[in-house]
């Protein structure tokens, strides 16, 4: 079991692996988001109440959850890579926050956009949404940490763990700012017994998701690869690929 | 425990001999209370209702301001260095460090604070809470700033970082310490932002500086 661990995540076995996959995931993140958006934007009935604009949640819904999963994905990878020290998770983590920071400004410029038809208002000071922009302080601290520290390896390292107080303060943050009332609507999906959201919309809805979820992975195996590359300049197998001679 | 009492007693010294340095977070924070004001409006309705929040805020920047001096000297002068390969456990060495930050800056805000809050016209009745909420609230802020602190020791310019890193982190406390006196001016219950605040100092304190060791051993490589 260790033994195959460590071999996946050796360096060039990784960055061959990752080339032969990321471009099927793409396609299939492709061909779902399609569908998803087909789905969504096309097929399913307008809402009784919130007319053609609730049709954002499409894109909206799908990135909030992105933002809160490739953090816990990114503070995992951190720890993998402080307690195993393995190099690969500690480049996992490191890419995954710009695109995680990305995926919440996503959701954070949706949820204004669908707040002004909605609420009357662009922003407010609601406990979701404060949390949201806190996570993406959270996601910029771990972005400047990483790029102010020279050495790639403590860089990592430090970036890594402060990813991971983070994701033990996202709870506290996140009740803490749920003290006011809250003006966002309750979870929809994930009740189990009955979703309160047709099927008409949940399709597509799930759709968007797992075609979003897809597109991470396809990001993050292509930011990873070059950043195998760059962490591993000076190894032979790298220059071999690039065409160098040893000697040099 | 002698060297967690050793290095509580020698921060204090080095505080006391440098007395003016010590006093900065102090006069920052009164400085900021007394902007509002001149900034806003001196009406007596309008600083009551604002009170808490400007109180806080200036409590959570004064001690942003003074975090650095928790390891940063040490580090400069290699003192940290021999923390680090020292036989004692590192954490306990933090925890120490903690203490003697909050004696030297928290403290203060919560000796000063009554002052202060006369100056924003706070109801005397909400003064106990005040107290309360600082005496609970600070330590907090101290134990959660070390963490940051030993992040960016080793950085030239971490100063604009460590606010990035630090202040929402910071939320928490200032959320339930300001809730509490505003709800305290009204006239409402505060046990429970009270316990929210102890459970947040508790669960700071034990865990903070098991971070902050790590992040030590981390930055000083």
């Amino acid at each position: 079991m260790w033994a195959f661990l460590h071999r996946f995540a050796s360096p060039p076995h990784f960055y061959r692996l990752a080339g032969t996959i990321a471009p099927w995931l793409g396609w299939i993140c492709l061909g779902l988001m399609a569908g998803g958006l087909y789905g969504g934007l096309v097929a399913a009935p307008p809402d009784y109440q919130q007319g053609e604009s609730y049709r954002i949640i499409f894109v909206h819904v799908p990135s909030a959850w992105m933002s809160m999963f490739i953090y816990v994905v990114m503070a995992g990878a951190s720890a993998i890579a402080l307690i195993w020290r393995i190099k690969l998770a500690g480049i996992v983590a490191v890419e995954s926050a710009p695109i995680g920071a990305s995926f919440t400004f996503l959701a954070l410029i949706t949820g204004s956009l669908w707040g002004k038809p909605m609420w009357g208002t662009y922003w407010v000071w609601d406990a979701r949404l404060t949390s949201e922009l806190i996570l993406l302080f959270l996601y910029f601290g771990v972005m400047g940490l990483h790029a102010a520290i020279e050495d790639q390896r403590t860089a990592g390292r430090a970036a890594g763990l402060f990813a991971i107080v983070g994701v033990v303060n996202i709870p506290i943050i996140h009740y803490s700012v749920e003290w006011w009332h809250t003006l966002h609507q309750g979870p929809t999906v994930t009740k189990l017994s009955a979703p309160s959201i047709h099927v008409s919309m949940l399709v597509p809805l799930l759709l968007m998701a797992v075609s979003f979820k897809l597109f991470y992975v396809t990001v993050l195996l292509h930011r990873a690869r070059s950043g195998v590359l760059e962490r591993e300049r000076n190894a032979g197998w790298v220059r071999e690929l690039a065409g160098r001679p040893e000697s040099d | 425990m002698s060297a967690f009492a050793a290095i509580v007693r020698r921060d204090l010294l080095l505080a006391i001999r440098h007395r003016a340095e010590a006093a900065n977070p102090l006069l920052f924070f009164v400085i900021v209370v007394a902007l509002v004001p001149l900034g806003l409006s001196p009406r007596r309705e309008t600083l009551e209702l604002i009170a808490p929040g400007v109180f806080w805020i200036g409590a959570l920047l004064a001690t942003l301001l003074s975090l650095e001096r928790m390891f940063r000297s040490d580090f400069d002068d290699g003192s940290l260095e021999l923390m680090l390969i020292s036989p004692q456990p590192l954490p306990l060495i933090v925890l120490a460090k903690i203490l003697a930050h909050w004696l030297v800056t928290g403290l203060p805000l919560v000796v000063a604070a009554p002052l202060i809050a006369l100056l924003l016209g706070l109801p005397a009745g909400s003064l106990a809470v005040l107290l309360a909420t600082l005496v609970l609230g600070t330590p907090t802020l101290s134990a959660v700033g070390a963490i940051g602190v030993a992040l960016t020791v080793g950085l030239r310019r971490g100063g604009m970082l460590l606010s990035l890193l630090v202040l929402p982190l910071y939320i928490p406390v200032l959320v339930f310490a300001a809730s509490a006196v505003s709800a305290a001016a009204g006239g409402l219950p505060v046990t429970g932002q009270l316990y929210l605040l102890g459970a947040l100092a508790a669960l700071s304190f034990t865990l903070a500086p098991l971070a902050a060791a790590a992040a030590l051993r981390i930055s000083v490589s």
